[in-house]
């Protein structure tokens, strides 16, 4: 058995190999596969139809919206839940018991399940019953449609995508905060250092590993928004809210268009592997690591 | 003038009193050291002074200011911390230059002094380098340079050398010494090690629970404690100190101390001499070496006798070899205490005529 030293790496990591394989790899090479076909799920042949279904979306008018929808959507969403996250975590990082009532109540949301959050607000944007705009009559502004409207529905799902991230954002910003050593502030109190220039020349470049992270998996949550787009716009009105993602299950499980929907399901990974990279190259340099 | 006082000054966490009480005063220019066992309230002490922490009462005076409700920045007072807490995400240069950037020095002079400073601690070549890139001692240096830029009325350190390996600390040590008689600032340095104390302060401020036990110089401090905490603390090996009661069996004239109210008698473990015979002329032990510790130039033996164990240490003397010899502390070098503890100076040089054996006979 002179071979088995060599083997017995490859067989250590088969098991996990395997599950990769099968799990991760064989569904991308099957997308991939299938955004050269045509076929609808049903008929026992699969057309092989080269690039037609790229050509077929990129001169489609409906997927430059479907794009623009998810990077303004995702652009929204990341920099509204993070900057408010960073503000919160700074007010909220105190143990007394108030602060940490008030930490639990900005989490709460996060555990709540999406598809009930999505009701909810929902309900709460109901142009004509709903609480928002009772609440806005309240202090006198005229009612706004919400999520009936072209031009509020986008921000109106990027509201509901802020209110539930931010808990979890502001959680992990207060743990990045506490892992900040107390005798830097007191060598910058010693220094004179006024409070904005101890935030900005202490605080913040000792939070960037955490803001790289928050950045890093809130984008890529963002880009894959489906819940509140299925149950509450449905894309709609007029395709303003018609993500990325919705529009591959439209695509694929409503019109039985499976090789146009694998098409853009192409063109989602390799905009996150794009993202991704362009992360690491340009934002890891300047995000310092302990 | 920098003088540091402090009156009555008391500090309680969550109710607890951890200092009550303390009046110091430390010399203008001195090399003040605050010494301790662990949890005795110096490192508390050094924050009040610094203004981290804000005492319960009493007040603080920095020259001739009531400092007691100024903050840290504007005490003049600069700060050496334990891990040096320097700026992670900053250039050394950066470090240094970050107090006179906040007192909105003019950046041409800012520029001339850290080089100046930089110059003198030995950190030229890395001016531009991040601390991570840099070894202990190297931190440790930007630590003192950002501390020395601000040019303060008084240094405050905080065990700046305990992050160090014993050969870099003596080096620094003595590097410190000579900066502060070039500076000829105040310097407050807290430790918990006797031996820094000893060898750099010139005045040592010994704690213990919230209470300042005794300040002296260092060499007071070690020929005159005025109790038995100080004669233990200060000192390696520790006082060999025993109770009278456990020597009255043994000895004829142990009562008598006990009427004067002594309760303890102590000799320093290297004021000891080992003998093959009892001796006659001073106070003697009879006893078992039971280990031998070899040092190179001293050798500290560890010794069993009828009242408890003892340590005795010589220098540049030929190992003992025997397994019973005799302890003999001549009676000058004896210390007493009363039950509290509390030195009783007025029976130095008393003799007392002790001498034991093994077996607990008296022979002298």
């Amino acid at each position: 058995m002179k071979s088995w030293p060599i083997i017995r790496p490859y067989v250590m990591i088969a098991p996990a190999l395997i599950v990769f394989l099968l799990f991760f790899i064989y569904p991308i090479y099957y997308m991939v596969y299938l955004s050269l076909h045509s076929w609808d799920f049903i008929s026992p042949t699969k057309d092989f139809v080269g690039l037609s279904n790229f050509q077929q979306l990129l001169n489609s008018s409906e997927f430059a919206k479907v794009l623009s929808n998810t990077l303004v959507y995702t652009f929204g969403t990341v920099v509204f839940s993070i900057t408010l996250a960073l503000f919160l975590a700074l007010w909220l990082n105190r143990s007394t018991r108030i602060h940490r009532l008030a930490q639990t109540a900005v989490f709460s949301p996060y555990i709540i399940s999406l598809a009930s959050i999505a009701l909810l607000w929902l309900w709460m944007m109901d142009p004509d019953f709903g609480l928002l705009n009772w609440l806005l009559s309240l202090v006198g502004i005229p009612k706004q449609p919400w999520l009936t409207d072209q031009n509020t529905a986008l921000f109106s799902l990027i509201l509901v995508a802020v209110w539930k991230g931010v808990g979890f954002n502001t959680l992990v910003f207060i743990a990045g905060l506490q892992s900040i050593p107390k005798d830097l502030y007191e060598a910058a109190d010693l220094d004179q250092s006024p409070k904005w220039r101890t935030f900005y020349k202490i605080t913040l470049p000792m939070l960037t590993p955490t803001l790289f992270f928050l950045v890093v998996t809130n984008v890529i949550v963002s880009f894959q928004v489906f819940d509140t787009v299925h149950i509450m716009t449905l894309g709609g009105p007029v395709n303003s809210t018609n993500t990325l993602v919705f529009n591959i299950y439209m695509h694929g499980f409503r019109f039985f268009n499976i090789g146009y929907a694998s098409a853009v399901g192409v063109i989602l990974l390799i905009l996150l592997a794009i993202m991704t990279w362009l992360y690491f190259r340009l934002l890891s340099k300047r995000v310092h690591y302990q | 003038m920098a003088q540091i006082q402090l009156k009555n000054v008391s500090k309680n966490f969550d109710g607890e009193s951890v200092i009550e009480r303390l009046n110091i005063t430390i010399k203008d220019g001195s090399f003040t050291v605050l010494v301790g066992p662990s949890g005795c309230g110096k490192t508390t002490t050094l924050r009040m002074i610094a203004g981290l922490e804000e005492q319960s009462e009493g007040e603080i005076w920095i020259g001739d200011h009531n400092v007691s409700d100024i903050s840290p920045g504007k005490r003049d007072v600069a700060m050496v911390f334990q891990n040096y807490a320097l700026y992670p995400t900053m250039s050394v240069r950066e470090n240094i230059e970050f107090g006179l950037t906040n007192r909105k020095i003019p950046k041409v002079e800012r520029k001339e002094l850290v080089y100046e400073i930089a110059e003198i601690v030995g950190l030229t070549p890395y001016l531009s380098k991040k601390p991570q890139q840099l070894s202990g001692g190297q931190r440790q240096r930007v630590a003192l340079a950002r501390a020395m830029v601000k040019k303060p009325k008084v240094f405050l350190m905080d065990e700046p050398l305990s992050n160090l390996d014993a050969k870099l600390r003596q080096q620094m040590r003595m590097e410190l010494i000579q900066l502060h008689k070039r500076l000829g600032t105040t310097f407050i340095y807290v430790t918990h090690d006797q031996v820094e104390a000893m060898s750099m302060g010139e005045d040592v401020i010994l704690m213990n629970k919230g209470k300042v036990v005794q300040q002296a110089g260092p060499m007071e401090l070690y020929n005159e404690p005025n109790s038995m905490f100080v004669s233990q603390f200060v000192g390696m090996p520790p006082m060999n100190v025993m109770s009278i009661e456990d020597l009255v069996t043994y000895s004829e004239d142990s009562w008598s101390f006990q009427q004067q109210g002594v309760s303890y008698i102590g000799f320093r473990p290297e004021k000891i001499k080992l003998l093959k015979a009892p001796s006659t002329s001073g106070f003697c032990l009879n006893c078992e070496i039971i280990n031998r510790e070899t040092l190179g130039a001293e050798i500290i033996y560890q010794l069993k006798s009828q009242i408890g164990n003892i340590q005795g240490k010589s220098y540049l003397t030929p190992m003992v070899n025997e397994k019973k010899v005799y302890v003999e502390v001549e009676y000058s070098d004896l210390y007493y205490f009363d039950k509290d503890g509390n030195r009783i100076s007025s029976i130095i040089r008393t003799e007392m005529k002790s001498t034991l054996t093994a077996a607990g006979e008296k022979t002298s």
